[in-house]
């Protein structure tokens, strides 16, 4: 069926509160992918835990403290069932996919030696680079990437071309945070098991917009945060499967992680997933994100996929229109549409959408090795999601038409 | 009533010119100069600045990089401010410059060009952009001050 973004936009504050307007302008918020708005039930579920059921979880035995644990468990399972995990043992709340990321390359780190392999993308965010980048230095482990073919995006052929037997770790971005291509996951994951590698999934970016079974592609590890999928901040996942989470070493230490510690230095570890949740949890979070899996999966997402296609393919027409864009990923797969403005910098051009009432990102969205193959400094980056309507769309248009004149975000 | 406040058009082209025909452009190799690299993980404003001082004097000042058209008008119109100054009377164009960016009341008479970016904390996320010139210079003072204590 059909999303009806209007109806929508009835579970959402940001729009229902204020009446679709910001600043005396229609609100026209074109940054999903760098944070999502909350619905009143994801805000709802965190207030749950603050009203009604606050208490430290694993800690208490009282009856309090036991309501808490069970929201807190069931969060978890329901986490579990929006990825098809096998186990809800094998979700580890994290407070974002940066976190994730980091957790997964310090806990790999035993796994790897002078020689091996890391396998990225010229194409990957900050947070599926540096990581990895730090965990090389110390095992002496090596970078290596595969190549970007003409569209700047990942072909099976040269990911093929880039596993090696010495491949150890393959790590991508199963939507691209910048173009939003998309991979084939499953084949992707297949292929670097054939070589005997382990296959980590940065799904900050699919999570929202496709359905993610972690059964079905196999991957190793899964990494998202929360508030890019209607979630709140500081809340996220890394999905692992119980084999691979039996390898990783925890990367904090501390409280309720630990079995039993003495004097001499002799620690033992609680179980999987506890070790990997050192310190109070941010159960509140958890709580928001299990709604959220629970808000997109009732909306269901070939409905999402439809209405973001529908809504990218009117953007990319409208530019075209234009005249004096530049595009940068007309034959994406997800509702991004990266851009440039003729001989204006990119920053000017999301000032002067910002004058217009039109949110969209500019930079080099935290992909900082991609503007070589872009060959361009910037890029500007409109991001649709469930609630964006055809109206923001050509409102985002129409803006973009005089975007040459954006000195008038200062002066008129 | 102010000039800056009539003369709105004027101001618009200022910045236009000193972005399309940046003033002191350019890169010297000469150890006499303080290079100060201004960048950011947030913008893609990349720009460097080069600074001479001689006593208490500013002899040269050179930059070079790429950025958005607020911040390199921003810095083309700083060079030609304190080229050839003295550093009291820069600190002193920059206090006032701050003061503009602040929205508080400031001495429109040592602004010169500068002027021009009155109107840039209508958009507060591009403050940075505008100032980015004058914090180059300051961390250009300070690097001068501890070549002076070597």
């Amino acid at each position: 069926m059909r999303l009806d973004p209007y109806l929508l936009r009835k579970d959402f504050p940001m729009y229902s509160k204020h009446d679709s307007s910001f600043e005396g302008k229609p609100l026209v918020y074109l940054d999903n992918c760098a944070t999502s708005f909350k619905p009143q039930c994801v805000i709802d579920a965190c207030n749950h835990y603050y009203e009604d059921i606050t208490a430290n979880t694993r800690r208490g035995d009282y009856s309090l403290a036991h309501q808490a644990d069970k929201a807190y468990d069931e969060a978890r399972a329901t986490v579990a069932k929006f990825l098809n995990a096998k186990d809800s043992k094998e979700i580890v709340f994290t407070s974002g996919d940066t976190f994730g990321m980091n957790m997964a390359a310090y806990g790999l780190l035993p796994l790897l030696k002078e020689g091996d392999e890391i396998l990225l993308s010229p194409s990957e965010h900050a947070s599926n680079v540096l990581p990895w980048f730090e965990v090389a230095k110390l095992s002496k482990a090596k970078i290596t990437y595969v190549e970007l073919d003409e569209e700047n995006r990942i072909t099976l052929e040269n990911y093929q071309k880039a596993l090696t037997s010495k491949t150890k770790i393959v790590s991508l971005a199963s939507v691209g945070n910048v173009l939003g291509y998309a991979i084939d996951v499953k084949k992707f994951v297949s292929l670097a098991h054939e070589v005997g590698a382990l296959y980590i999934d940065d799904a900050a970016q699919s999570v929202a917009h496709k359905k993610s079974d972690v059964q079905d592609s196999d991957v190793d590890i899964l990494v998202f945060s929360g508030h890019k999928m209607l979630g709140p901040t500081g809340i996220g996942t890394l999905y692992g499967k119980m084999s691979v989470l039996e390898k990783m070493k925890p990367l904090f230490y501390g409280g309720e992680m630990n079995a039993r510690f003495k004097r001499d230095g002799y620690l033992t570890l609680d179980d999987i997933p506890e070790r990997f949740e050192a310190g109070t949890q941010n159960v509140a979070g958890a709580l928001g994100l299990a709604k959220a899996c629970e808000y997109l999966s009732s909306i269901g997402f070939d409905a999402i996929e439809e209405h973001e296609a529908m809504l990218r393919k009117r953007a990319i027409e409208g530019l075209k229109k234009n005249g004096n864009a530049i595009i940068y990923n007309e034959n994406s797969d997800t509702g991004i549409v990266t851009f440039n403005i003729k001989d204006v910098f990119a920053q000017d051009v999301a000032t002067y959408l910002s004058s217009k009432g039109v949110f969209v990102r500019s930079g080099q969205h935290c992909a900082k090795i991609l503007p070589e193959y872009l060959k361009t400094q910037g890029t500007v980056r409109a991001s649709f999601y469930i609630y964006n309507t055809i109206e923001d769309v050509d409102t985002f248009i129409a803006a973009c038409a005089t975007a040459e004149d954006f000195l008038d975000a200062f002066f008129s | 009533m102010p000039f800056s406040l009539d003369h709105q058009e004027l101001l618009r082209e200022i910045i236009v010119d000193n972005y399309q025909h940046p003033r002191n452009f350019g890169e010297v190799n000469d150890d006499s100069y303080v290079t100060i690299h201004m960048d950011s993980a947030s913008c893609i404003d990349d720009i460097y600045i080069q600074v001479k001082m001689v006593s208490d004097k500013i002899e040269d000042v050179k930059w070079h990089g790429t950025g958005c058209a607020i911040s390199m008008a921003s810095t083309s119109i700083m060079s030609e401010l304190i080229l050839g100054a003295k550093k009291e009377d820069a600190l002193n164009i920059m206090k006032e410059f701050n003061k503009m960016m602040a929205g508080e009341d400031f001495d429109e008479e040592v602004l010169g060009d500068a002027i021009c970016f009155i109107n840039v904390n209508r958009q507060p996320s591009r403050i940075t952009c505008a100032n980015i010139s004058w914090r180059g210079l300051q961390k250009a003072f300070l690097e001068e001050e501890k070549k002076e204590h070597v």
